[in-house]
Formats: C-alpha cells, sequence, structure tokens
C-alpha cells in the first residue's frame, strides 16, 4: 500500500488487512508475524542501508543536500556524545539515574528534524534526540537526573512536552492537544499544525496508548504516534508486549501504520515528513513504528546481562546509525576526514560544557516544596512553608549559638 | 513472633542473617511451594528478577505460569490478577514503583475491593499487591510516593506496611493466606536493612500493632519506612533521658489501634510519623480516634510528623520533605512543652 492509500481508508475501502492480523490468521501466519516483530520484516522503510548505501523507496522520496546530511551527521554524534557523558556522569555519581539513547539516534534525530516550529512534541524520557532537535540545550536535560528539578525548559515555549514517566500518559495528552490543534482550524495546508509523540514499544501494552489511538482516530487528531521498538521494555522482549508487528495495530483503529528503519536517519526523516505532512493536511493521525534497537542497558540501574543475548546486540552493533551515514558521506559525498574531526571536537566541547553544568548546578532552595503548587495558593500550604522554613531557620540560629542538637 | 530483630540477641540454628528484599523472596518462595495456587506476576518478575530482585530466581525455579512477566499495563496487571483469583487462583502483584499503582487504580477499587461484597460473598478475590513505596532513595519523579492513604479510604481493600525483615517474610506469606485483597506496602529504602530472621518461629498475627520500643514519656506511632526513623529518633532521645514508646502500625486498613490507645493513655502523649502529605491520611484518622478514645488521657494535642500537602519534589529536596530524625525529636519536645 501507498502512503496515499493509508491516508484514505474511508473512502478507498480496505485493500486487506495484513496476513498476521487477518480475521483468522493461519499458523505460518501467526509465526510470520511473531518473526516481524523482532525483525525489520519486508515492510521496514529503509533509504540507507547498514551498509551505508544510498536506496530508493516507491513511496517515500527524500531530497537532501550534502549539507544536510552533514547536519543529521552532527546531529547523532553530538547526542550521542551527550548521551555518553551522562551515563558517565551517573556512574560517578553526579546523576541519580541516566536513560541511554544509544543507537536511537536516527530515529529519533530522524523524527526530530521533520518537526516545525509550529508543530508539539510529547516525549517519554528518552528523547534527548528529541529535545536536541527542539532547540533544548541539553544541560537542561541535568536537573531531571540530578534531581534538582523534574524539567528546566519552558514546555510551551519550546514545544517540547516535559519528559513524561509514567509509561503511555504522554500519548492522552498529545493527543488532546492535536485535538486542540484541530477545534483551534490550525490544520488544513502544508502551514498547519501537528503534535508528534513518543514512546517505546513496551508502552503499547498500556490502556492510555489504545485510548489515545481510539480518540485520535474518531476526532481525527493531526498527531503522530512515534513508537521507537528498541525491542526491549527493561527486561522484557516485544514478544511479551505483541503478537503482530506493532505498526499494524493502526488499522484496527482505521489509520495508517508503517515501519521504518529506526537505524536509519534518512528513512526516519522522510516517514516523519510525510507522516506529520499528512496531520498538518487534516488526514491524521499517523501511527510510525521506528524498528531499532537499544545498545545500553534500559538505564543505568538496569542489569541487561540477565536477560539479553550478547550476539543480538552484536548484530545490531552492525546496523550503527551513524557509522552508516559516515560511510554514505565519504563514499558517495566525498565529505574529507577534517569534517567528522572537526564534529568530533564539537562533541568533546559540549561535553565538557554539559560536565561543568551538572557540577554547577545549584541545590534547590527549601521552599521549592512549596512553589507552584497551586496557581492560586491555599492557606494551609503556606502555613505549612511559613512552618517549615521556621523550623529550618531554628537550626541556623543554634549553629550561630553554637548549639547542637 | 519474635521481637524485632534489632532486639534479637544472638543467631541460633535455623536462622539467617536477611535483608528485606532476602526475607520478601523468601516469603513469595515459600509460599510458591506451599501452594500450586499462587502466582506471581508483574513486569520484570521473571528473568530479572524485578527491578528491586524481589523475585529473583523464582521464574527459573517454578517457571513461567506461575511466575509471569506480564505485559507493560498495571490496569492489565491488577485486571488480570482478579480474573484468575475468580477462577481459583493467587496472585501476587508486583506493582514496579508506587507511582505507577495509578493506571491500575480503577480495577482495584472498582473490582478488586467490591466483588466480594457484590456477589454477597460468593466470589473470594485473594490478590496480593506489592508495592515498593517511599521516598529516600533519590530517585526521580514517581517511584517515591506514599499513597496508601488512597487505598485505606476503600472499602473491601485491606492494606499493610511492613517495617523490618522479619516482618516482611511474615506479613508477605499471610497476606497472600488471606481470603481477602491486600495492598502490601514495602519500605523500599529499607529494603537492604538486616535482620535475623528464624522461619520456624511463629509469626505474630497479620491485622495487628505492636510496640517495638517501650517507654513512658511520649508514644510515637508509625508504619513502614518511618518505624526505623522513629526508633533512631527514640535511641537520641534516650540519651537525653525521654524515653519514647514506639509503636509499629504494621496494618492500616484495618487500622489495630488498641496498643496505641493503651499506650496514650500512659504517656498522655502522641506523635505520628508518616512521609506522605499530612491532609486526609492514615495519620487524620489515628488522631481523631485518638482524640475520641483518649481524650481525658492526653496531656498534649496529637501532633504530626509528615510530608507536606504537595507533589513529591525533585529529589535532592526530599531531605526536607521526608520526616526525619531531627523533625521527629523536634515534635516530641513540643508535645513535652504542653
Ligand atoms: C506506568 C508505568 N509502569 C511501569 C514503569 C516502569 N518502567 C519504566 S520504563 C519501563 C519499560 C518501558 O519500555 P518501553 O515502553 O519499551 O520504552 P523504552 O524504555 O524501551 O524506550 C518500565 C516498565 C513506568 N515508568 N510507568
Amino acid at each position: 500500500m501507498s502512503p496515499e492509500q493509508w491516508t484514505r481508508p474511508k473512502t478507498e475501502g480496505t485493500a486487506g488487512p495484513p496476513a498476521a492480523t487477518a480475521a483468522k490468521p493461519t499458523r505460518e501466519q501467526v509465526i510470520a508475524g511473531l518473526r516481524a516483530t523482532s525483525e525489520g520484516g519486508a515492510d521496514l522503510v529503509q533509504l540507507l542501508t547498514p551498509e551505508g548505501q544510498r536506496v530508493e523507496h516507491p513511496d517515500f522520496e527524500l531530497d537532501v543536500s550534502t549539507a544536510q546530511l552533514r547536519d543529521l551527521y552532527r546531529d547523532m554524534v553530538l547526542v550521542r556524545r551527550v548521551d555518553r557523558e551522562g551515563n558517565a556522569l551517573q556512574r560517578q555519581g553526579q546523576l541519580g539515574i541516566w536513560v541511554p539513547l544509544l543507537g536511537q539516534e536516527a530515529a529519533q534525530i530522524g523524527a526530530g528534524r521533520a518537526l516545525k516550529p509550529q508543530d508539539m512534541a510529547f516525549p517519554s524520557y528518552r528523547e534527548h534526540g528529541i529535545a536536541w532537535c527542539r532547540g533544548i540545550d541539553p544541560t537542561e536535560l541535568l536537573g531531571i537526573f540530578r534531581g534538582t528539578d523534574h524539567g528546566s525548559w519552558d514546555p510551551i515555549k519550546k514545544r517540547f512536552h516535559l519528559y513524561t514517566i509514567v509509561i503511555g500518559n504522554q500519548c492522552l495528552n498529545a493527543t488532546g492537544y492535536a485535538m486542540g490543534q484541530r477545534f483551534e482550524g490550525k490544520v488544513g495546508d502544508q502551514d498547519g499544525e501537528a503534535t508528534m509523540v513518543f514512546f517505546g514499544d513496551g508502552a503499547t501494552s498500556q490502556g492510555d496508548v489504545h485510548e489515545a489511538m481510539v480518540w485520535s482516530a474518531v476526532y481525527d487528531a493531526p498527531v503522530v504516534f512515534f513508537c521507537q521498538n528498541n525491542q526491549w521494555a527493561i527486561s522484557e522482549p516485544l514478544e511479551r508486549q505483541t503478537r503482530v508487528p506493532l505498526y499494524q495495530r493502526a488499522s484496527g483503529y482505521g489509520f495508517p501504520g508503517i515501519r521504518v528503519d529506526g537505524n536509519d536517519v534518512l528513512a526516519s526523516l522522510a516517514v516523519s515528513r510525510w507522516a506529520l505532512d499528512e496531520c498538518r493536511h487534516g488526514n491524521g493521525p499517523v501511527l510510525v513504528e521506528a524498528f531499532t534497537y537499544r545498545m545500553d542497558a534500559h538505564t543505568t540501574s538496569d542489569d541487561p546481562t540477565r536477560y539479553r543475548l550478547a550476539d543480538e546486540q552484536e548484530a545490531w552493533k552492525l546496523k550503527d546509525p551513524i557509522e552508516r551515514l559516515r560511510v554514505h558521506l565519504v563514499r558517495d559525498h566525498g565529505v574529507e576526514q577534517d569534517f567528522f574531526d572537526g564534529v568530533q571536537a564539537e562533541a568533546d566541547e559540549l561535553a565538557a560544557r554539559f560536565r561543568d553544568f551538572c557540577f554547577a548546578i545549584p541545590e534547590p532552595p527549601p521552599e521549592r516544596i512549596f512553589s507552584e503548587v497551586y496557581a492560586e495558593e491555599t492557606p494551609q500550604l503556606a502555613a505549612q512553608r511559613e512552618e517549615y522554613l521556621q523550623y529550618l531557620a531554628g537550626f541556623a540560629d543554634d549553629a550561630m549559638a553554637g548549639g547542637v542538637r | 513472633m519474635a521481637a524485632p530483630a534489632l532486639e534479637r540477641p544472638t543467631a541460633t540454628a535455623g536462622t539467617q542473617t536477611v535483608t528485606m528484599a532476602k526475607a520478601l523472596n523468601l516469603g513469595l518462595r515459600a509460599a510458591l511451594e506451599r501452594d500450586p495456587k499462587v502466582l506471581v506476576m508483574g513486569e520484570d518478575v521473571g528473568k530479572l528478577g524485578g527491578v528491586f530482585r524481589i523475585t529473583d530466581g523464582l521464574q527459573k525455579d517454578f517457571g513461567e505460569h506461575r511466575v509471569l512477566d506480564t505485559p507493560l499495563a498495571e490496569s492489565g496487571i491488577i485486571g488480570t490478577a482478579v480474573g484468575l483469583a475468580i477462577r481459583g487462583f493467587r496472585p501476587v502483584c508486583e506493582i514496579q514503583f508506587d507511582g505507577f499503582i495509578f493506571p491500575g487504580f480503577d480495577q482495584i477499587v472498582s473490582q478488586l475491593a467490591k466483588l466480594r461484597f457484590r456477589s454477597q460473598g460468593t466470589v473470594k478475590v485473594p490478590v496480593v499487591v506489592r508495592v515498593p513505596f517511599g521516598g529516600g532513595i533519590g530517585a526521580v519523579e514517581h517511584h517515591s510516593e506514599s499513597p496508601e492513604s488512597l487505598f485505606a479510604h476503600v472499602g473491601g481493600l485491606k492494606v499493610v506496611s511492613c517495617s523490618n525483615p522479619v516482618d516482611a517474610y511474615w506479613m508477605l506469606q499471610q497476606a497472600i493466606e488471606c481470603d481477602d485483597p491486600v495492598l502490601f506496602f514495602e519500605p523500599k529504602r529499607r529494603y537492604y536493612e538486616k535482620a535475623e530472621l528464624d522461619p520456624t518461629t511463629t509469626p505474630a498475627p497479620l491485622f495487628r500493632s505492636r510496640v517495638v520500643r517501650p517507654g513512658s514519656a511520649v508514644t510515637v506511632a508509625a508504619y513502614g519506612p518511618m518505624v526505623r526513623t522513629c526508633l533512631d529518633a527514640a535511641t537520641a532521645a534516650a540519651e537525653d533521658g525521654t524515653e519514647l514508646e514506639v509503636v509499629d502500625l504494621r496494618t492500616l486498613s484495618p487500622l489495630d489501634l488498641g496498643p496505641v490507645f493503651e499506650s496514650v493513655r500512659r504517656t498522655g502523649r502522641l506523635v505520628l510519623v508518616s512521609e506522605a502529605p499530612a491532609e486526609s491520611s492514615i495519620t487524620s484518622e489515628i488522631a481523631t480516634r485518638v482524640q475520641q478514645e483518649c481524650f481525658y488521657s492526653l496531656e498534649a494535642p496529637v501532633l504530626r510528623v509528615t510530608g507536606f500537602d504537595t507533589p513529591y519534589p525533585p529529589s535532592k529536596l526530599e531531605e526536607g520533605y521526608l520526616p526525619d530524625l531531627d523533625r521527629v525529636l523536634d515534635a516530641v519536645d513540643r508535645s513535652l512543652e504542653y
């Protein structure tokens, strides 16, 4: 099916559901579907092979200049460097936890660079690459993991919502936001608005995600569901969440679903652009499944040696999103070593700034506990704050008087 | 039932030193061995052994149909546990962190709590929901909450919280044996504190509170993570000659306030300690009942040391948010000033 067909499921009738979602799949179909949950499968949209070979796709054209390719490369290298630095800072006790992005750079940079300024994005907690594309300085992520705040950027101004930790919650919030875009008449042409929401394969089991898909469908909400299928929900493999490839679920809700090679930044960009364009023209929602792999632990608190196979990880190393673009840049665009060295130097500088910032984050003042709980503060809370600050002041007095408790 | 570990002098034959995490693991193992209808279910409870490793090794020994790695959905976990219980199983659900129980809240409140009543006793739902709860571990949002009062407010549920490894071992098994649904709150910041466990002793009853340190000056009552804090405060106060009587509530619904009333009648003073916000909480309930029952014995108003009525703050602020030894002692001083 072409993207054009997907966008008009109601008028064109159905072209027949994919084999594994047919009413009564044969045993073989079920098995084929299962395999396609953990292997890319024939439906995977790819524009750059793991060997760095540019290939064409009949439905997704992408015209990118060498300069744009370099930018995409730079984006990926920089966010990976920040990610590794975050990991190291956690190991050194500077962060309480870090959520690695390693291996998912192409999915995120492709999607993130497809977003236009007027669009809104709703992240989960691993979207450091999307944050980067929305103009969030990486240092603004640190407070969450150092425990000084719950996110320090302005979600309205940046059009990037706060990180969401409760799995799946953001899908409904994004749907509501997108409904608002439609109610306000902000869809209809190429200048229209769209919303993109990010979540994992595990999240697709949550009721909230199902409800979001129902709501977005019945209200024609301009929302792109961008699922990063990284094969694992902490220790649970994809097979623990689904029996069919995730993108195929969309047909059950009545909107298009498409699977893209999440380690291919060009395919991720092209498919995301298409999906967002569908939404801004009023043809949403769309489900995009970015087929990728979590190369590091789930978080720094996790121990993947308990459940993951080493050879699986080795196999995915060969599909590294950065390396394949590098090969393409060298071979087909004649990009010289200078460029790569320059990006590396820039990445190191960024990492150093990130690190320095981490050490310099001030401790939040105690009154922060009570601030902005309500638009209109309650007398009870004001009293609690007063009492608490007085209690703390008592310690200061004691200290000055040389007293000890 | 043995006294809390701290007061147990020496290890005897059959006893072993265990963390609370290990005690819970042993408790689950014993329950799985004892009754083939007991199931353990939740996210990552299989190969990983749970994010806190409470279920470590259980899937290996009991198989994938006794220890289920479920899809990532709390409403699904609780809702299917209800169905399994209707079918005669005794599911023990693990919720990964306190803040993630809310997607399952509907199933707990609408079905788990009400089925026995609705069916006039013909349907029983012996489900245990284990919830690692409370703060103090420096975690990100939604990983440090104390939602126990929300459940204690719901008729049809029982709510308990253990404070030490010995209780953890026994209370979990008793909860699994109980024919009513039990919300089992585990103080995650105490998971790695150790005690001597003797599995051959007779356990104390499940729905009973207990005096864990006798004293005469002020009664201090707490549960879960705050029991340790109160015992430490009592040790500190004793150095200044003030003897605190510490009550471990253990059960939050039904509350067992007999030992609290008795204690307050002797000391005339009560300080309640909980990490949860104060308003409309378990401590509100206890304060009301104590003033009803012990009005003529009270020398001071019932005081509370709790979290604040705010969302849980970023972890760098939790030290201020959570009651600590100093805040407990401060309340004790204020009580004694009356
Ligand atoms: C409602 C809820 N339940 C449980 C958790 C604990 N948890 C955090 S991440 C995670 C796995 C998520 O997997 P997936 O959705 O595939 O996203 P990924 O982290 O792999 O990107 C779990 C179980 C949570 N954050 N929220």
